[in-house]
């Protein structure tokens, strides 16, 4: 595949920020290994869970999303437009799923246990059920990714084999994915004297979720201007609308929900209070969901390109907020002591987010992701979709 | 199989000298060292607060809500009243520190095989035939060991026999369900940090509400989800087909 490379000045720049990085990297993971999580992390009795669940996880696999909403509009919904995007997102939620298994290892106080999850379950723990999406969410993925793998070194009969299992697939994947996402938020359900009032709510799995989709669709938009910029492949503008749409949607649901959620549980009566989870929480709701609907309802900013960019980033801002305010800020104050992560968590984090980037950029240079738009649209659909459509079987 | 046992922990009568703690310590084979607060190397502690001494330590819950949220089931409720933890399971995910309401389990954050610690009622103790540590130790019987239902009697009886002494509440008795540490206190139990917006409904309830609904919701929407590609396949396919026969024509 072709790329472009801006400068070789700007490449080494970006190498030498990567090696700093890993180097920083190594030595949190040397530490964090050799003398536990006492010398390595801010994390207390007061404070268990920090940066890498609050970041990392939450963050990531939240981030992740777009993959499986994607999987779903292209092979159940059957709108095979959206087929020249597919790849790029799959790929980001495979990754993102494989960097959060290796913050989880980190974070993990004996990571070499992991594998108990199989054998002592627990069906009455949440954890127990993210632990279980994430393994077979992750082997879903794994699958889905594989036929561009195997077209890549020519084999024919697995990458057949996989497409006649690729709806079952999706399907579980979606099952997975939306359990997932929204377990992540029925974490906190046990914990409403803790989690202050603004993001405890007995709803907060659909807030989650919600939240995931179209954090999902901010992604895929994100990444589309990125891969534009770095590598030229640029998307066609109706798709990037058409996922504004379902994006502005999401989001009216999820502010009619909150209000509603704030309605039921009086919390509008503390919601000018002078305290720093107040601040946050505007912001929160500013930069996720009151800016991005209003930009996403003008429909000249919605048709733009680079409107859809900003609204991507205003809503990813958002989306990263409430997931730290729900993890780390919203428990400050029952925790009754300040968190801020140390170096070696911010620097480990640092290290997974850019092997992640790395390995995608590697990907797209040597693996078939990104289609050439101009065959896209003459063909309109690809050789998986005509597949699963049993076209082939007809006259072209 | 006997009844559940209990603590009784009358606030009105700790005189602060901490034998329970280090009863508890010599009991559990732990480091001299004092803490401030409950952590690895201390499973109970005396605080004071204006004057008045107050014990923490794990409150044993009926419906322990560490239990219900470790993943690999490291915890247990025994029928004995010991909430009790089986170290060789954990996987050191914590949640059961994120979760406890009385922010009682602690970690071992030094070490590079961490485990969790906690009171764990002197479960092995008590298999012997003994009672808690603590309860042993204490001299002025400020903590008591017995059944739950005469201990609750023996609180609900001080509360009446003694006006004015002690806040009508003991604090244990429903709280998230119920405890098996049970507090009589002559001051409001927040004034100790003691959580007091807590239901009688068990927290774990929370999640399981939830939790419980998945196999349902996994198979209708595996129906669901399937029924919609079929639904839309079936109609592109016939699509196809008339325009096949269309070209024919």
């Amino acid at each position: 595949m072709e790329t472009k490379i801006n400068s070789p000045f700007k490449l080494t720049f970006w190498k030498g920020v990567l090696i700093v990085i890993w180097i920083l990297g190594i030595v949190a993971t040397i530490v964090r290994f050799s003398k536990g999580l006492g010398a390595s992390t801010n994390l207390s009795d007061q404070f268990p869970w920090g940066l890498w669940i609050g970041f990392d996880i939450l963050c990531g696999i939240g981030l992740a999303a777009g993959g499986f909403t994607l999987a779903a509009i292209v092979y159940i919904f059957h709108i095979k437009r959206f087929y020249p995007i597919l790849r790029p997102t799959i790929l980001t939620a495979f990754l993102g799923y494989i960097m959060m298994i290796f913050a989880l290892l980190f974070d993990l106080g004996q990571p070499w246990r992991i594998w108990h999850l199989l054998i002592y379950w627990n069906p009455h723990s949440v954890l127990f059920e993210v632990g279980w999406c994430v393994m077979l969410y992750t082997t879903v993925l794994a699958l889905e990714f594989s036929p561009i793998l195997f077209e890549r070194l020519g084999w024919g009969k697995p990458r057949k084999w996989i497409s006649k299992v690729l709806i079952p697939l999706v399907i579980a994947g979606v099952i997975l994915s939306t359990l997932h996402q929204s377990a992540l938020g029925s974490l906190y359900l046990i914990m409403p004297e803790k989690l202050y009032p603004f993001w405890y709510s007995s709803i907060i799995p659909f807030l989650f979720f919600l939240s995931a989709v179209a954090v999902g669709c901010a992604m895929v938009i994100f990444e589309s201007h990125l891969s534009y910029r770095a590598f030229g492949h640029r998307l066609k503008m109706d798709l990037l609308a058409d996922l504004g749409r379902i994006m502005l949607v999401t989001l009216v649901v999820y502010a009619i929900l909150k209000i509603q959620d704030f309605s039921g549980r009086g919390v509008w009566s503390v919601i000018f209070q002078n305290r720093p989870e107040t601040y946050l929480f505007w912001l929160e709701a500013l930069v996720g969901v009151i800016v991005p609907v209003i930009m996403l309802a003008i429909k000249k900013i919605r048709l733009s390109e680079r409107g859809l960019y900003y609204v991507a980033v205003c809503t990813i801002t958002g989306f990263l907020l409430n997931r730290l305010n729900v993890s780390v800020t919203g428990m400050e104050a029952s925790s009754g002591v300040h968190y801020f992560p140390s170096w070696m968590e911010i620097s480990i984090t640092l290290a997974i987010v850019a092997t992640g980037f790395f390995v995608f950029s590697l990907a797209v240079r040597y693996l078939p992701i990104f289609e050439h738009p101009e065959e896209e649209s003459e063909s309109e659909s690809s050789e998986l979709a005509e597949e699963i459509l049993n076209v082939d079987t007809m006259p072209k | 199989m006997s009844k559940p046992k209990a603590l009784l922990i009358d606030i009105t009568k700790c005189i602060g000298c901490k034998a329970c703690v280090y009863a508890c310590k010599e009991a559990n084979h732990l480091p001299e060292k004092e803490d401030e607060e409950l952590a690895s190397t201390s499973y109970t502690v005396v605080k004071e607060k204006e004057g008045v001494y107050y014990r923490r330590l794990c409150m044993h819950c009926n419906e322990p809500t560490c239990a219900s949220v470790c993943p690999v089931k490291a915890f247990e409720k025994t029928p004995e009243g010991p909430v009790t933890y089986h170290g060789k399971k954990c996987i050191g995910c914590r949640y059961c520190i994120q979760a406890c309401p009385f922010s009682v389990p602690t970690y071992e954050w030094e070490s590079t095989k961490p485990l969790v610690r906690k009171c764990t009622m002197c479960a092995e103790r008590q298999k012997q035939g003994k009672i808690t540590a603590c309860s042993e130790a204490c001299p002025t019987g400020a903590t008591i060991f017995g059944d739950r239902d005469e201990l609750l009697n023996e609180a609900r009886k001080r509360i009446q026999e003694n006006p004015g002494q002690y806040v009508d509440h003991i604090y244990g008795e429903k709280e998230a369900g119920g405890t098996s540490v049970l507090f009589l206190s002559s001051v409001p139990f927040e004034k100790f940090g003691f959580p007091t917006n807590l239901t009688e409904e068990p927290l774990s309830d929370l999640t399981w509400k939830i939790m419980s609904k998945i196999p349902n919701y996994v198979v209708v929407s595996g129906v669901f989800l399937y029924g919609i590609y079929w639904i839309i396949n079936r109609r592109m396919e016939t699509k196809e087909l008339k325009n096949k026969s269309k070209d024919k024509e």
